[in-house]
Parts: structure tokens; sequence; C-alpha cells
């Protein structure tokens, strides 16, 4: 979707703020809100191809006023809900009110270095062949879904090379909704970056980005 | 925003909190009454990031990169390999590209969607990238953004931004300070900072 959080090439944000000697965390809410969200993250009920989208479906005036783990929040909840993990009520309430459901997993203390060591690779095995090779010429596709994507919209539309092969990935446009892994092959696609933002730009630069399959088409 | 660094959440007053703050407490108490959280876990999450992952892991694989040629072609290589055998594998870290910075090319990554970087060599990524500033313009202003940092290349070095649109990880690995003949790996590692790995930094001279 062209939702709020598809920035590339967006003006009017002032300056980069670099914080010398910046924590990790700048609050104890935050500590705890990231580690909720990966706490629930290990319940299994949804994909981080999922998470990324309930973000990106928050108000563009929301998204575009919220802190960083406001935004983990906001889309936790609506998972949870959406899940039905948790009531809009006992979100208010902040107390449980129905019996909770039975999830998937559970992230314990005593597991999580394994965890974490091991993390979600997203590479599959596929008999199918990648259409593409090194140096071949493609053209992302001017596609606008109303679903989640990763081709992001200052790259439609434009001619870039293939510059990297990266095997057969899940395929977050579809495991965003719940429709399976449907899994691709998976390009860096490297853009001059004259060809995406005009004569502006330096005529040595050049943009690189992961993209699947089913974004490309023959240039 | 608050600077409050007290681990002992607990003891925080109520009437302090922000209505963020009190609605993660809330929402931390009800996901623990209900069993699909285990605070004890949480709380390892949170010592993880803040005391074991973090720069310092890809400090040393870009000083192990600088001292031994075999492993730096390893690295351009099979980044996920090189970087595993050094003992940082894992969540977002699964799938690692490195990219070398040379006198013709500086690179610079970006994630314009969301917030994608390597957690396993670099830790939790800072305000900064993460915020609409950085995401908007590291690919249609890099040499901008590049001065904010104080970062300013010969015009005739190219900048390749990578924007992290997949689950690929993009590790820069800076070039090798003049000055620093025969230093040890543990000394390359001290002058090896988290931005020059995002490519938005230098490593710091020799001195």
């Amino acid at each position: 979707m062209n939702g709020p959080h598809d920035l590339g090439g967006r003006m009017g944000f002032g300056p980069v703020r670099p914080e010398k000697d910046e924590p990790v965390f700048h609050a104890d809410w935050e500590r705890r809100a990231m580690a909720v969200t990966s706490g629930m993250d290990s319940t299994g009920e949804w994909t981080l191809d999922m998470s990324r989208h309930a973000n990106e479906r928050i108000p563009p005036a929301r998204y575009l006023s919220m802190s960083y783990y406001e935004i983990w929040i906001a889309g936790l909840a609506d998972l949870m809900t959406s899940a039905g993990l948790v009531t809009p009520e006992e979100l208010a309430s902040g107390r449980m009110m129905v019996p909770a459901k039975k999830v998937r997993g559970k992230l314990l203390a005593r597991d999580l270095a394994d965890v974490l060591a091991k993390g979600d690779p997203v590479t599959r095995d596929t008999a199918k062949p990648p259409r593409y090779a090194q140096g071949d010429k493609v053209r992302t596709r001017n596609m606008h879904p109303q679903g989640h994507t990763r081709l992001p919209l200052y790259l439609r539309g434009h001619v870039g090379e293939i510059t990297r092969l990266h095997g057969t990935h899940v395929f977050p446009d579809s495991n965003a909704h719940g429709k399976g892994e449907d899994p691709h092959p998976l390009y860096t696609v490297s853009f001059s970056a004259s060809e995406v933002w005009g004569k502006a730009a330096h005529p040595q630069d050049t943009i690189s980005a992961d993209l699947w399959e089913p974004y490309l088409e023959p240039a | 925003m608050p600077h409050d660094h007290d681990h002992d959440h607990d003891h925080d007053e109520g009437s302090a909190l922000s209505p963020i703050a009190l609605r993660v407490k809330a929402l931390e108490s009800l996901l623990t009454e209900k069993g699909y959280i285990d605070p004890e876990a949480l709380d390892a999450i949170v010592e993880t990031y803040e005391t074991k992952i973090g720069p310092r892991n890809g400090a040393h694989v870009v000083a192990r990169a600088w001292s031994d040629p075999a492993y730096k072609a390893w690295l351009l290589k099979d980044a996920t390999a090189a970087i595993a055998s050094l003992g940082y594998t894992g969540r977002q870290g699964e799938h690692m590209v490195a990219v070398e910075n040379t006198p013709e090319t500086h690179n610079l990554v970006v994630c314009t969607l969301c917030s994608c970087y390597p957690w396993t060599v670099l830790g939790l990524p800072p305000v900064w990238y993460k915020a609409p500033p950085y995401r908007s313009r590291a690919v249609i202003d890099p040499r901008g953004v590049l001065a904010e940092f104080g970062v300013t290349l010969p015009e005739t070095t190219a900048i390749s931004v990578w924007d992290s649109t997949a689950e690929i990880r993009y590790l820069v690995l800076p070039m090798r300070p003049q000055g620093t003949e025969g230093w040890s790996e543990e000394k390359l590692a001290r002058i090896v900072t988290r931005d020059s790995m995002i490519g938005t930094g230098l490593p710091r001279a020799a001195a």
C-alpha cells in the first residue's frame, strides 16, 4: 500500500538529528515496549510481514506523529485484537476479561539465547529456477497494491540491473495477508540515481534494493 | 523525552508516567495475566540488547577483515557464514551482505520502508535511523545526509545506497585508516564506530 511508511524521496521532514552517545532506549517504557512486542511475536500468531503491515495501516497523520515504539505498540494492539488474543476492552482497562486463547508458542527466559541465535531465516528450497541472471536489465512494475508490498513507491517503473541473486525468499506481499509464504527468487537490483531522480542526481551514484521476481519485468 | 534508566520498572510511580508509559505498563500486566508473555524473558531481551548484542560485534567483524585478507574475501563473498564464524548469528542477521568502501565508492545503508538493520552485528538501530528525515533523504540526497553527519566525500567518490527492502541485512566494511599498520585486531576494533558500519560515518582517525 502507498502508506505513510513508504518514505523514500519524500521531503519536508527536516535534517537528520544524530545523537551523541545515544542510549539503546530513551525511557523505561521503550525497553518494555520492545520486549513486550518481541515476546508477543513469539506466540507465533502472526508473521513479521503481518506485523510490518499492521504498522503501515496506522493512518498517515498518526503514523507520522508517533515515535518508533509508539508505532510498535499500536501495531501490536492491532495484531492482538485481530488474532483474538485480547479484546479492545481488555486493552483499555489493562485487565483480563475473557480467557486467554491457546497460542502456538511462548518465549521463556531460558530459551532466549537460542531463539535469538537461530533467528528466522526466510530462504526456501524450490525447484523453480530464477528468471533473471546477474547483469540482466529489468524494469520494476508500475503497481499500486492495496495490501503489503516491499517495492517502494520511488522505485516503481524504473530500469535497473540485476547485481546479485539471493535464492528464493518468502514473499511478503502474500505472507503479510495470511496467504502463505509463496516463495519467489529475490534479487538485488541496482539503479543509477539519475534514472530514479533525474539529472540533478550525481551521475555516479546508485541505489540498490532487494526485490522479488514478481516486482520485475524484462527491460 | 525523559531519560529514565531505572531498570526496576515495577517501582515507577504511576503518577509520574507519561500516557504511553502507563499504556505499556498496563499492556505488559494484561499479557502476563493472560499467560502470553513471561516477564523474565522480557527482562532478558532488554538485557541482551543493552549489554550483549551491539556495534562491538560488528567492529570485531570489521577489524578481522582488516587484519586477515582471507577473512575479508570470505566476508565479501558470503557475509552470513563469515560473520557466523565469529559467533554472530540469528535474529535480524539471518541473511547478511557486506559492502566494501573504496576510494571510488562509499556505501550507505537505509531502510526507507521501516527500520531494517543488522541487529546481530550492530544491535538495535538508533532513533535517527528509524525516523522520517533519514529514511526519506538517504536515497534522494545522500550527500546532504552525510554532510549532517560531518562526512564530506570527494566529488569523484560515487555513493552506493542500499535500501533494505527484504530480509537481507547490510554491513558496511569501512576503509582501514592510514597509520594503523601493525595494529592488533583489538586495537583496530576500537576505532570502528557504529556509524562507519552504516555508512554515515568513518572510522576514528588513527591517533
